[in-house]
């Protein structure tokens, strides 16, 4: 068995667990929000890939490039409109909101497209790869985890270099003491969540194009990214990629040793790091 | 004409009311002193002024347009600045950038600007870079003082300036008052310590439970005034 050759696949398979937390992190971090409907957005935003390839004959990745604004304002009008009214000091009402909309968004996909699993194809990057020495990196796989990367890299220049950075870290910490500063909370919010959407168009560009999905996916992506973002830490973008990278290597190194194990090691994984380190392992300072 | 007005301002918490008729007039350039006791309703009146509570349109008048029913974002876009009780500061920013997020909601030019808060405070420059609930609490009020200028207002309020902080520190903040004079800006400073809030201001108004009970010119009302007004009796009935 070739150990560096499994680490290294988990890693990269680390990178497209990072892409489906990333945008969870991210609306949590700035406003405490859980979305339990974040695998299903996910999945809505690959059936809008699979949509615009089919009917439009377009390549994959462009037709992401047109489904994040797409996206993006399915966010904004998403939190404006209904998620805003929910958020207060008490954490059920958006527990169940998110939750009531994730059951519509998975009977509205399997109305629109049954429950057939689909897949978006993108040509011979599925099968293209690299030799590194003693282990072989696959083209998609590699740019799934520099896409993330570059997500975080992105996200973090936002959040910390710019004025509307500033914004959402203020309103993050006290929203009433930000209104004295002219930012709109309700605004701020739609905001985060519309790029919280088009980092998960990102992730559903590689979901459907690396594996099959069909609309009842969402919530198993869910789980995988509330775990990447339980182990680096709730609302740290970096510590996220580490999470999503100690439960990608978990899995590949569970299912070298057991085929059977994949999926058991992630959570054995996601367990240990609740155990010995209960806020994760990078949190945030301020909480 | 006043720039800033209430008219029969009423505010309440529930069922709680905490105003009950206020009328204040701010003139422009002028510095006004609130003063009361523990819940006289005198950061009740900011927290309305700034758009924190909101109030019926026509109860507070601004360059004689209503804005009572306006949000906090709007009242800023205006031109009134609030330096909240407590600092409110933001933990998750460092000192620089607390100023800076100051004139998110207003960026106009004027005399203030990142460089003149600094030169205002110095110690803030050197501090640029920390968080700023890390200073102590002299400093975290120059920063707070810092981010209320950063909009260039043309009102600004002060809601209990000097709560919890050494006199010595009171008076470094305290000098810097007349260069913020200087600019034209209007001031309404609410404060517990009489005397030092009638060094500074032109007009003062002294509430109780929710009504201003005394207004003056602060070199006109006397001591004896000033505990009627504050305490609802004489001074020498409680001597």
């Amino acid at each position: 068995m070739n150990w560096l050759d499994t680490i290294l696949q988990g890693v990269l398979l680390g990178g497209l667990y990072a892409l489906f937390a990333a945008g969870l992190s991210l609306v949590f971090g700035i406003m405490r929000l859980v979305n339990l409907a974040h695998g299903d957005l996910i999945v809505l935003a690959a059936f809008l890939i699979l949509v615009l390839v089919t009917t439009l004959g377009l390549d994959p990745f462009v037709a992401a490039v047109i489904a994040m604004p797409l996206m993006f304002a399915i966010g904004w009008g998403l939190q404006y409109f209904l998620l805003n009214r929910t958020l207060g000091k008490d954490i059920l009402p958006p527990l169940l909101v998110t939750f009531g909309l994730s059951i519509v968004i998975q009977n509205g996909l399997l109305e629109g497209f049954s429950a057939d699993s689909r897949r978006v194809f993108a040509g011979s990057l599925e099968s293209a790869s690299v030799n590194l020495g003693p282990a072989t990196a696959g083209i998609m796989p590699l740019m799934t985890f520099f896409s993330a990367v570059a997500v975080i890299v992105c996200l973090n220049q936002l959040i910390y270099r710019t004025s509307v950075g500033r914004a959402f870290r203020a309103t993050s910490d006290d929203p009433v003491t930000a209104g004295l500063m002219g930012i709109r909370p309700h605004r701020i919010f739609a905001l985060a969540t519309g790029l919280a959407m088009v980092v998960v168009t990102i992730a559903a560009l590689y979901l459907g194009t690396r594996a099959n999905f069909d609309p009842t996916s969402g919530p198993s992506r869910l789980i995988y990214a509330f775990e990447a973002v339980i182990i680096g830490g709730l609302g740290s973008l970096w510590g996220t990629l580490a999470g999503g990278i100690i439960l990608g290597v978990a899995q590949t190194v569970g299912a070298a040793i057991n085929p059977e194990w994949q999926i058991l090691a992630g959570h054995l994984a996601f367990l240990a790091v609740l155990l010995f380190k209960p806020r994760g392992l990078f949190p945030r300072a301020v909480d | 004409m006043a720039l800033l007005e209430t008219r029969g301002l009423t505010a309440s918490y529930g069922d709680f009311q905490a105003l009950f008729g206020v009328d204040i007039a701010v003139g422009a350039g002028e510095t006004i002193a609130i003063i009361g006791a523990n819940g006289a309703g005198k950061t009740t009146l900011m927290r309305s002024i700034s758009g924190v509570l909101t109030n019926a349109p026509a109860s507070i008048l601004y360059r004689d347009e209503p804005i009572g029913a306006l949000p906090a974002p709007d009242i800023l876009a205006r031109g009134i600045s609030m330096v909240p009780e407590g600092r409110k500061l933001f933990p998750s920013l460092s000192v620089e950038e607390n100023l800076l997020i100051g004139n998110y909601g207003r960026k106009v030019d004027g005399p203030w600007t990142l460089e003149s808060v600094f030169s205002l405070f110095p110690i803030l420059k050197e501090r640029r870079n920390n968080a700023a609930t890390a200073l102590s609490g002299g400093q975290q009020q120059m920063v707070a003082i810092g981010r209320g200028l950063m909009s260039n207002p043309a009102v600004l309020l002060f809601d209990e300036i000097s709560l919890g902080l050494a006199p010595v520190v009171v008076r470094d903040i305290y000098a810097a008052f007349p260069r913020i004079r200087e600019t034209g800006a209007s001031i309404v400073i609410v404060e517990q310590d009489i005397a030092q809030a009638l060094k500074v201001a032109d007009r003062v108004y002294c509430m109780m439970e929710g009504r201003v009970t005394l207004s003056g010119r602060a070199a006109d009302v006397s001591r004896d005034d000033i505990h009627k007004a504050y305490f609802g009796t004489d001074h020498h009935e409680l001597a």
